[in-house]
Parts: structure tokens; sequence; C-alpha cells
């Protein structure tokens, strides 16, 4: 029997697959078609103070090996998200869930924070503060290591619950921004969150999102993300949840050689609704394939 | 929503740009008109949405017209070829409230979900009116399909080359019904609400990333709050429609 367990700064899962923010909605729709305690864990839809509505669609394009979106973070607002997404949730999914919270101040970051502190239900807060598709805040936060310290320090200070900052790729430096993390008190480090880009139509001419960009993920984007957990791993000492374009067993395993210590799988959840089901089906029999018993073991093992 | 194998049994073209496939499989959840199937095509990332026109025994009905890269991928996969369809998709029409008189508005490749409620409706007893709306009369398709199943069949063409010149709602003047049921461009749907007193469901389209629920890429408003099309539509009900 090989071991798929990891542990994130202390908080053990099961197996390193989870669901990412934003392609996963509060997960009931995957639990009309797979049990979902099968998964390490899941992450919530990015949640804000107040409700958002979003970007004006079309908020999705197809791209090469991957897909743009401009959703602009539509959420219930965490009122909701506590008082009514979280406890519907609880109804299908024993394990913790990863909070990931978003917000277009330092002020507005805190108040989301605070008030799902005290749920129980969550394992770790994942702060975004990398979102391309909100204009005013959002990646603002992400770009700037004095920025991506203020949030961080800020969330630490109304929270005893494990923080985990997710970086955007959209930098020249990642790990000028993970070590400013890192230095303000971040348990660990979430990465990547989508690349902006765009598609323009060529029978309109005009940019097929209303938003004119958004965010690529998927496939395309895997082996810069990987490149990024590789370079991050080397910068800090914190533990990493990696993403971008895993869609499959290797893929996870790959990124932990990186230094992932665990793994969100996005954008492969849209195409293909079983695919996290069929990657934790699949990691003892590939572990088994690349000699590995323990996968916490292989943690940044590539190094 | 279920994820299934169906195989091509025929795939031809109705006019210059439109193609009919018809596939094998297992039809179960695909009954209810105007939901719609999600299909991968290879090469592709995305999936890309299509309305059920008719499901019957273990044989679905797609009717398609090559906008891009994946219509065009599909007009070219011959008898033979297996797809992998996200099943069961949407909410669809349902046809208590049709009353005995309902009318079916269709524009371009929004027809083909007419198809299957028109062969319900007409099951039920009911005698609807098919409004169907193309370009030039080369577009038509599938107006002896509905006159097969005893609907009325009106053709309009925005060029007056076939049936009755102008738009759909050059169809529907003067004329009352105790239902609609409308598919088509969102302009088209538009101009049927406006001038039909009757109530009505209409079937809406946008850019799906997932098709089910999960990704919040086709999210609309309407007077009950935020709706996904592909979730809790692509039917909205018309009083609820927000322009
Ligand atoms: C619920 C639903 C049901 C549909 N049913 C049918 C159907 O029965 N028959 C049919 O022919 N088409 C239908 N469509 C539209 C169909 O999904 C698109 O035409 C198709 O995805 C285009 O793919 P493509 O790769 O060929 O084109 P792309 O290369 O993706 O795009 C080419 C052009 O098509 C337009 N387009 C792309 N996707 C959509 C979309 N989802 N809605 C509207 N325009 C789009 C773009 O504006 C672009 O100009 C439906 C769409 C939805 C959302
Ligand atoms: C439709 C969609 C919505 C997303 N929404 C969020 C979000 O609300 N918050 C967030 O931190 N990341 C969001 N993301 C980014 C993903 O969580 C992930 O970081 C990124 O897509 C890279 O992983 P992937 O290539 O596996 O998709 C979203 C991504 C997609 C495709
Ligand atoms: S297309 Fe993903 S929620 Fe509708």
């Amino acid at each position: 029997m090989v071991d798929t367990s990891v542990t994130l700064s202390g908080w053990r899962i099961d197996n390193p697959v989870i669901p990412a923010s934003g392609t996963f909605g509060f997960g009931y729709e995957f639990a009309e078609l797979y049990d979902i305690n099968c998964l390490g864990s899941l992450a919530i839809k990015g949640t804000t103070a107040e409700p958002r509505f979003g970007n004006p669609t079309p908020r999705i394009a197809d791209c090469p090996s991957g897909m743009l979106n401009a959703v602009g973070l539509q959420n219930p607002g965490v009122r909701e998200v506590r008082e009514r997404e979280l406890p519907r949730l609880a109804a299908y999914f024993r394990k913790k869930v990863v909070a990931n919270v978003s917000g277009f101040s330092v002020g507005e970051y805190e108040k989301t924070v605070e008030a799902l502190s005290g749920e129980e239900q969550i394992g770790l807060f994942e702060i975004n503060i990398s979102c391309p598709n909100v204009h005013g805040g959002g990646m603002a936060f992400g770009t700037d290591p004095a920025a991506a310290a203020a949030v961080t320090e800020a969330v630490r200070r109304v929270t005893d619950k494990l923080v985990y900052i997710k970086l955007s790729p959209n930098v020249t430096d990642i790990t000028e921004i993970a070590r400013a993390c890192e230095a303000a008190g971040a348990d660990g480090l979430s990465l990547i969150n989508t690349l902006l880009g765009m598609r323009i139509d060529l029978r309109t001419r005009r940019p097929v999102l209303a938003n004119r960009t958004g965010g690529l993920s998927g496939p395309a984007v895997y082996p810069i993300a990987l490149r990024m957990v590789y370079d991050v791993y080397a910068a800090v000492k914190i533990p990493i949840i990696g993403m971008g374009g895993v869609s499959s067993a290797r893929d996870v395993i790959e990124m932990m050689l990186a230094g992932a210590t665990a793994v969100e799988v996005g954008a492969a959840n849209l195409v293909d609704p079983y695919v996290c089901r069929d990657i934790v089906e699949a990691l003892p029999t590939e572990m088994e394939r690349y000699g590995i018993r323990k996968l916490s073991e292989i943690i940044g093992g590539a190094h | 929503m279920e994820q299934k194998i169906f195989t091509v049994t025929e795939n031809l073209p109705l006019t210059a740009a439109v193609y009919r496939m018809r596939l094998r499989g297992d039809t179960t959840d695909v009954q209810c008109p105007g939901r719609f199937v999600n299909l991968r095509i290879d090469g592709l990332y995305l999936r890309r949405p299509l309305s059920v026109c008719d499901a019957e025994g273990d044989c679905l009905t797609l009717i398609y017209k090559t906008v891009g890269e994946g219509t065009e991928r599909m007009s070219r996969m011959a008898p033979g070829t297996r797809l992998d369809l996200l099943t069961g998709l949407g909410n669809g029409y349902t046809t208590e409230k049709s009353g005995p008189t309902p009318c079916l508005v269709g524009g371009g490749v929004g027809v083909p979900p007419l198809y299957l409620l028109c062969r319900r409706l007409r099951a039920e007893g009911k005698r609807p009116t098919v409004v169907l709306g193309f370009g030039r009369a080369d577009e038509v398709f599938y107006a002896q399909e509905f006159r097969a199943l005893g609907a009325e069949v009106v053709v309009t063409t925005a060029d007056g080359s076939c049936g009755i010149r102008g738009f759909v709602t050059a169809a529907l003047e003067g004329r009352t019904f105790s239902y609609i049921y409308a598919c088509g461009p969102e302009p088209m749907l538009r101009a049927v609400y406006e001038q039909t007193a009757c109530g009505g469901q209409y079937s809406f389209e946008e850019r799906m990333g997932c098709g089910f629920g999960a990704c919040m890429g086709c999210t609309c408003r309407t007077k009950y709050g935020n709706k996904r099309i592909c979730r809790d539509g692509p039917v909205l009900e018309k009083e609820e429609i927000v322009w």
C-alpha cells in the first residue's frame, strides 16, 4: 500500500488533489456525479465581502490547450457563503475546505476572513491577490511585494487559521512576491493564478471576451506553472500548493517533484467533470510505476 | 448530467452550412425538449454545446451550423466516429402551460430544439404553429419535417426568397396564440417578446466553459436573481427575463 497523504502546515489531507477555486462551484454539481469525499479537499469559489455579479458576458473563450476566463469573481458574498453555501456543502463533503478569499482593499480582505474565521469547515484560507479579471484591486496586490505583504499581514492578524497567499504569474519575478509574503507571516503559498491573455473574433474584429482580456489556464500554462513552483520552492521555506494545467496523476507527481506539497486542478474539471476522481484513483498506480511509496517524500525531489 | 459515448451514424448537410448529425447511444436523459449536450471535439480544449433536436430510442439527432473550428471539425466526422458527450444539460421546455394553440418560433440554428418540443406537443394533442425564420431560401431547413408532425408551418426569409418576407415577427402579426416557445438569436427573442402578449418560454445562448453549472461563465440577470444559462436555463420564463 502506498501513502498518498500530505500535510499542509500541520493540516493533513488524504491525498494532494484539490479542485481549484472557481472551477468547482461549491461542489454540488460534482457531488451529483461522484462521491467528492475522495478528494483531498476542495477550494470554494473566490469570496468577497459583498455579493458580485462579475463581468459582462462573453466571459469564456477557447484557446489552444486551454481557455480564457473573465468571470470577474461572481459570488454571493461572504454572508451567503457562511450562512448558506458552507452548510449546504457540509451535507456532501465531510472534509475541510480551502476558503478562497478576494478583495479590493486590505480592509475588505480582513473583513471577509474575519467573517469566515470561526468556521470549523475551513482548513485554510487561500488569499487571492492575483485575480487578473477585476479592475481596481485583485491583481494589483499580487504584483507589488509591499502590497502583497500588507494584505498578508492584515489577514494574519485577524485569523488563527492557516493563511496561504495565492500568487499571480503576471509578474517579472514571482520569487520576490513569494518572499515578501513569507516574511509577512504567510503559512504557505498557492500558485499560479491565470495568465493574462486575449482572443479576437475574426468576424466581428473585436475581442471575444466582453472584458477584452481574461485569464489563461489549462494545459497550455502547465510548464510555466511548474517552473514557477520550482523557483518559489527554492526561494522560500513555507509549503506550496501548486496549480496550473494539472490534468493527470503524472502531472500531480511532476508538480510535487518541482516543490508542491498539494496540487489544485482547475480548468480540467470543466471539460472532464470526473478528472479529480480519476486522478485520485490513478495516483497509487502511478506512484508504484515511479517507485514512490510515500508521496510526501517526493516534494521538491527535482531540486 | 452524465458523460456518455455516442457513435455517429449519419452526418449530412441540410444546407450549405447546416448539418444534421445522428448518433447512437443512451438517450435516457436527453428526452426533455430544450436540453442540450456538450461535445468533446478532438483538438479543441472546451466542449461545444448543441441542443437536442430529437431523441428517440437509441438515436440522438443534432443540427449544427458550421461557424468555426469546432463545428467545421464536426462536419468532417465520418459515421462510426465515437464522441464523448455530457448529456442531460439544462432545464428544457415544459409543455404544461402551452394551452391548445402554442406558437413555436425559431431563428436559424434556434430551430433544432423546437423539433422535439413540437413532437411532444403533437403527442399531447395540441395544435402548434411553427414559425421558422431564415436569411434566404437556400438556408431553409426542416420546414417539411415540422409539417410531417402535423404542425402549421410558416417560413419567413429576410430577403423574401421563400415564404413571408421579413423577420419571424412578420408572421406573428395579427395572430393570437395560447403560448410562445422561442429559440434563436437574442434580437429575435426580444422582438418576439415585445410583439406577443401571451406568456412563453425563451431559450438563450451564452458562451460556456463547463455547461453544467461549475464555472459561472454563462451567468445572466433575471428578475429572480442571477442565473446560469447552462444550468438554470437555457430556457427562461417570459416574466423573469431582463433584457
Ligand atoms: C445551450 C446552447 C445550445 C446550442 N445549440 C445549438 C444548435 O442546436 N445548433 C447550432 O448550430 N449551434 C448551437 N449553439 C451554438 C454553438 O454552441 C456554437 O455555434 C458552437 O459552439 C461554435 O463552435 P465553433 O468551434 O464552431 O466556433 P468558435 O470558433 O468557437 O466560434 C465561431 C463563431 O461562433 C460564435 N459562437 C461560438 N460559441 C457560441 C455560442 N455558445 N453561442 C453563440 N455563438 C457562439 C462566435 O461568436 C464566433 O463568431 C448552441 C449554444 C448553446 C449555448
Ligand atoms: C472559470 C475559472 C474561474 C476561476 N475563479 C477563481 C477564483 O474565484 N479565485 C481564484 O483564486 N482563482 C480562480 N481561478 C483560477 C484557478 O483557481 C487556477 O488558479 C487557475 O485556473 C490555474 O489552474 P488550471 O490551469 O488548472 O485551471 C479561476 C479559473 C477559472 C478557469
Ligand atoms: S458554462 Fe459553466 S456555469 Fe454555465
